[in-house]
């Protein structure tokens, strides 16, 4: 599975796709496939504010649980409704399907998040492939 | 996570799964296929139509000889003497304190031979404590038969029309908890069991566990089913049907800090039958009022998921318990969960608060098992 060179990444496997002041995040395939059937996303609330690093909600699937971490600090400014009913749209297109949009305080923290040929180097390390 | 690959334990079908792409997970020391195709498509795949698993983790001790219902009797809560030759039963080992040391289905091959399927997780635990309890009773020879066995569960309501394409056996006549001995695959004396881990109806069959034998057999089930829409069924699916099914987990809802009464386990344990190792413990604790906690079946009523280790509080907030096996039903469609929680919190509609991750979600009491098969329409 690809992953979109206009993304950056997260070393705990979220993407943001970055179009001027707003960020688009999602988990990447790799999270998706590590957790299996996604039944639940728990998202924070638009106007709420998050922290680059720190967790901003979580994702369940039928076996796990797994906190979703912020790539960057901003301003919520709408969520992905659609997951509520049908959360497991992240499993069939993760690169697609979108979770929040957040207005960026600070820009330049996106120069400190992986690239797509980092990213991917990463998590073949990690899984020792 | 690669350093320690090469240290699990792998069945005889392991490049079989690593080929199919299956998500591998360490269970108990063993490389393990956890998702095959989709846990909620494998899921109910065994409820509305087949499944197939790969249990060959699972151990198998033999008891033969003349002393070997004697040996059966001392070491297992329930009563062996009620067997026939080619019927088995659920069982249990205990410690003297009445706490499990497993939980075994116990087969009646002969009247000299008896063979006690065990888990995969305490598989040396369990056959050294045979051996130790056995010690010099005569007449009786332990062999360990865990290796010897490549075990598959073909478990749904169209295992049976699965298993007959490969076998002349006569399928229709084992009863529930019954098995027999014939050809599957061309393989001769491969023992049929009417048995499973699903709730569903199914069968288990133990054939050789050389890789080529076992590899051939799990492709002709795959085969068989096909026009079923059989699946390869993986562990998350197996720990979702079980629990759905609230068929007790060693290390969860049994262990050896909890006894035989609370885990609801006590129609399975034959006061009656003559001395056993645990059996006065249990007289004991039946004499001082029974126990104190119990086993209940949680149903979330608020928004979340329950998992195993969660702690239950009352709605006043004191902590009376913890989640024992908690996930959401692929079959039913709800957060469910077994749980211990003190005996005056167990009857049903009861609401409990489940703290999951900082926050009380609200639960309830509701009867098990939580999924019980249709009855056969005929």
């Amino acid at each position: 599975m690809a992953y979109p060179a206009g993304y950056r990444y997260t070393k705990e496997h979220e993407w943001i796709e970055v179009d001027g002041k707003v960020g688009t995040v999602g988990i990447t395939d790799y999270a998706q496939n590590s957790l299996g059937d996604i039944v639940f996303v728990d998202l924070p609330k638009v106007g709420d504010s998050i922290e680059a690093g720190k967790t901003f909600g979580s994702v369940e699937s039928v076996k796990a649980v797994s906190d979703l971490f912020a790539p960057v600090s901003g301003t919520v400014t709408a969520i992905n409704e659609e997951l509520k009913d049908a959360p497991e749209k992240i499993n069939s297109d993760a690169n697609t399907t979108w979770m929040l949009k957040v207005e960026l305080s600070d820009a330049k923290q996106v120069d400190g998040l992986l690239s797509a040929a980092d990213y991917e180097k990463f998590i073949s390390e990690e899984t020792g492939h | 996570m690669a350093e320690t690959a090469t240290e699990l334990r792998k069945t005889a079908l392991n490049a079989v799964h690593r080929a199919a792409k299956a998500k591998m997970v360490d269970f108990g020391g063993w490389d393990m296929p956890v998702d095959c195709c989709g846990l909620i498509a494998e899921h109910m795949a065994v409820r509305t139509a087949v499944g197939v698993f790969d249990v060959s983790h699972m151990g198998d001790i033999q008891l033969r000889g003349p002393g070997s219902l004697a040996a059966v009797q001392r070491l297992c809560m329930n009563d062996a003497s009620k067997l026939q030759v080619g019927q088995a039963h659920y069982s249990a080992m205990l410690y003297p304190n009445g706490t499990f040391v497993d939980d075994v289905v116990v087969h009646k091959l002969s009247d000299n031979d008896y063979l006690i399927v065990i888990n995969a997780g305490t598989r040396e635990k369990d056959v050294q404590w045979v051996r130790s309890q056995i010690g010099s009773m005569p007449g009786v020879h332990v062999n360990d038969f865990s290796d010897y066995y490549t075990q598959l569960a073909i478990q749904g309501p169209r295992a049976a029309e699965t298993l007959q394409k490969l076998t002349p056996v006569d399928l229709g006549p084992i009863k529930n908890y019954w098995f027999t001995w014939g050809q599957v695959c061309g393989l001769h004396n491969v023992m049929i069991a009417r048995t499973g881990y699903t709730g569903e109806d199914g069968f288990e069959i133990y054939i050789p566990s050389d890789e080529p034998t076992s590899a051939r057999v799990w492709q002709e089930v795959l085969d068989a089913g096909a026009e079923f829409g059989i699946l390869a069924c993986g562990l998350g699916a197996r720990n979702t049907l079980r629990l759905e099914a609230s068929m007790a987990l060693y290390g969860h809802e049994i262990s050896d800090t909890i006894n035989v009464f609370e885990a609801g386990l006590g129609r399975y344990a034959k006061l009656d039958k003559g001395d056993f190792v645990g059996r006065d413990a249990l007289v004991k604790i039946q004499e001082d009022g029974g126990p104190k906690r119990k086993l209940v079946g949680l149903e979330m009523i608020e928004r979340g998921i329950g998992r195993d280790g969660y702690p239950v509080f009352s709605l006043d907030g004191k902590r009376i318990g913890e989640i024992t096996s908690g996930s959401p039903s692929p079959f039913l469609k709800k957060n469910i969960a077994m749980a211990y929680v003190p005996v005056d919190f167990t009857a049903l509609d009861r609401e409990v608060a489940v703290e999951i991750r900082g926050q009380m979600v609200k639960a309830k009491v509701v009867a098990m098992p939580f999924y019980k098969r249709p009855k056969k329409a005929s």
